[in-house]
Parts: structure tokens; C-alpha cells; sequence
């Protein structure tokens, strides 16, 4: 990893800190919906350093604009721009179960492979074979879509299956609503 | 939002963008990053800003409820028409080599067109998700609570 990397990674880690800080300091709904499309876009932004740019596409394109329309609309038609409150009685608690699983999570993270370690049991499963004989055998230069579309075509038809279903269960929750429901 | 003039001309002259924007990382996906998913989302999102912009009921007339809900199901059934279409031309379901005499062609063929109803499903549930948020009244005038 050169330097310029190793800069960008921190910067955006760091902004990532603050954003998820001020989230949970936020009283203000409104406040915390924007801070969480500024926290989405600096997680694909991580995705492109990361080299995984069709995530990175997603991730801006779903959590950073759809996800924050949708969450601007639910307070819209909800109404509550008002300041929550928080109860804060078991902060000293939570703060302690935050602090011990971060610290979990950090000792599990000693035990996983480098990244892009050639080595890691990831890269050794199915891996070599889509990044070789893909080409032969779909055609398609970009990897991601022949393994998304063609190796995977079930899971991504259950992904789309899913899509689908919510959009009916939106239609089913909120529309037709006009002619008054009997209590 | 009737009254802002600067926000009407930038989302006219954006929207076109968003939309060609959506087209080629629909049919770019194949060589570049990219994919049915990203595209319905970005197309979708460029009805969305129209619709933020100039108001839900300008935005119904021109893809009236109706049609999105039909597109949405269609792109559905263009994904297991192709697989189901694998079958009948003697593959597994989602095989698509079968489609073209040349498995290769034939597997591009068929990604080409899943990923086709891919974008147009996403790019209607989106349309969907923003109109039926937009367009919700409440059951009664009066509080519930």
C-alpha cells in the first residue's frame, strides 16, 4: 500500500468516525437522515479505494440516494421534524458493550488473512476459476457481471424476486387508502 | 416547489443526463463496472428528481401508476422467461449457452437481456417506492392517536 493510498484510506475513515459520531449525538431526525447519505457516500468511497467499484456504484447509488429519499419521505409524511430525546439512563452500560465488542471485533480481525492475500481461503475456492476461464467461457471482460449474471443467475433472480416484493408490499401498505377504512 | 426557477432549469437540463447516464451503465455493464441493478437505480432516481422538482402529479402523468406497476412485473418475467426460454431450447433453467448456437454469443445474449429486466424492475419498484410515499394520504383526516 503506497502512501497516497494510506493517506486516503485515513482521511476517509476518519470522516467515517465523525459522521457515525455526530449520528449518534444528532437530537434532530431531519440532521441525522443527511448525515447518513454523507456516511454512505464515504463508504463507497472506501469501496473504490477498496477496488470493488461495482459495490461502490451501488452502495452511492441505493445508500446515498434512494435510501435518504426514502427516509426524507417517511419523516415527511410522518411529520416528525421535532427533536427526539434520548433517554440516557444506561449510558455508562452501553458504552461498556460498545467498548468490549469493538475490542472483540479487533481481536478477531488478527486472525483474518491480509487483504488481497493471494493465499486467503477466498481467493483459493472458485475465485481462480471465474478470474481464468470466465472469459472463455462467457465472453464478458468485467468478471463481477458474468459471475452476478451468468455463474449466480439464481441468486440474482431471488435478488430481483425480493425487489419485486417489496414493491408490492409498498403498493399493498400505502396506496388505495383514500376510501375510508372502517375501525 | 412551484416557485423555484433555478431548481426547474437545473433539473431539466440534469434529468436527460441521469437517464443516458442509466443507459450506459445498463448496456456497459458487461465491460465495465456497472449492471442492471445500478442502472434501474439511477434511472429510476432521474423520474425521482422530477418528481421532488415539479411535483408527484406532473410525475403520474408521465409514468402513470399502472404502467410502472407493468413494467415492474415485466422485468420479472423477462428474467425466468430467459431461464424458462434455456429450458425449452434443451438447457438447464438459466442456462444460457443454449440460446445462441454459439454458447458464447448465447451467454452474452442472455445476460444482455436478464440484465435488462434487472434495471427495469429496480427502476420501477424505485418509481414506485418514491410515488406510493408521495402520493400517501392519510386513512383519516382526524388523528388516530
Amino acid at each position: 500500500m503506497n502512501a497516497i493510498e494510506l493517506v486516503v484510506n485515513f482521511t476517509l475513515l476518519g470522516f467515517l468516525l465523525v459522521t457515525a459520531l455526530h449520528i449518534s449525538q444528532t437530537n434532530r431526525l431531519f440532521r441525522a437522515v443527511m448525515l447518513f447519505g454523507i456516511y454512505s457516500l464515504l463508504t463507497a468511497s472506501l469501496f473504490v479505494s477498496l477496488d470493488a467499484v461495482d459495490v461502490a456504484f451501488t452502495e452511492a447509488a441505493v445508500g446515498t440516494c434512494i435510501a435518504t429519499i426514502l427516509m426524507l419521505s417517511a419523516l415527511s409524511l410522518t411529520g416528525s421534524r421535532k427533536e427526539v430525546r434520548y433517554r440516557r439512563k444506561n449510558a455508562a452500560f452501553a458504552v461498556c458493550v460498545s467498548i468490549a465488542l469493538g475490542v472483540a471485533l479487533a481481536i478477531g480481525i488478527m486472525d483474518m488473512p491480509q487483504f488481497a492475500d493471494p493465499n486467503a481461503p477466498a481467493n483459493l475456492h472458485v475465485a481462480p476459476y471465474y478470474l481464468q476461464d470466465s472469459y472463455s467461457e462467457i465472453g464478458i471482460p468485467n468478471v463481477v457481471t458474468s459471475v452476478l449474471a451468468s455463474y449466480r443467475g439464481y441468486d440474482t433472480l431471488g435478488e430481483v424476486v425480493v425487489i419485486f416484493t417489496a414493491g408490492i408490499g409498498v403498493i399493498a401498505l400505502l396506496t388505495g387508502r383514500s376510501s375510508k377504512p372502517k375501525d | 416547489m412551484k416557485q423555484h426557477l433555478i431548481l426547474h432549469v437545473i433539473a431539466k437540463i440534469m434529468i436527460p443526463f441521469i437517464m443516458v447516464f442509466a443507459l450506459y451503465v445498463q448496456f456497459h455493464g458487461d465491460y465495465g463496472p456497472g449492471g442492471g441493478f445500478q442502472a434501474g437505480v439511477i434511472f429510476g432516481a432521474g423520474f425521482i428528481l422530477y418528481g421532488i422538482v415539479f411535483g408527484k402529479e406532473a410525475t403520474m402523468k408521465i409514468v402513470p401508476p399502472p404502467l410502472v406497476y407493468t413494467t415492474a412485473a415485466l422485468g420479472v418475467l423477462l428474467y425466468t422467461g430467459v431461464g424458462v426460454a434455456g429450458m425449452f431450447l434443451g438447457g438447464e433453467f438459466l442456462n444460457y449457452s443454449v440460446l445462441s448456437a454459439d454458447p458464447v454469443a448465447g451467454q452474452h445474449l442472455g445476460i444482455l437481456l436478464i440484465e435488462f429486466g434487472v434495471g427495469m424492475t429496480v427502476a420501477s419498484v424505485m418509481v414506485i417506492l418514491f410515488l406510493s410515499f408521495a402520493d400517501y394520504r392519510q386513512p383519516d383526516s382526524q388523528d388516530t392517536d
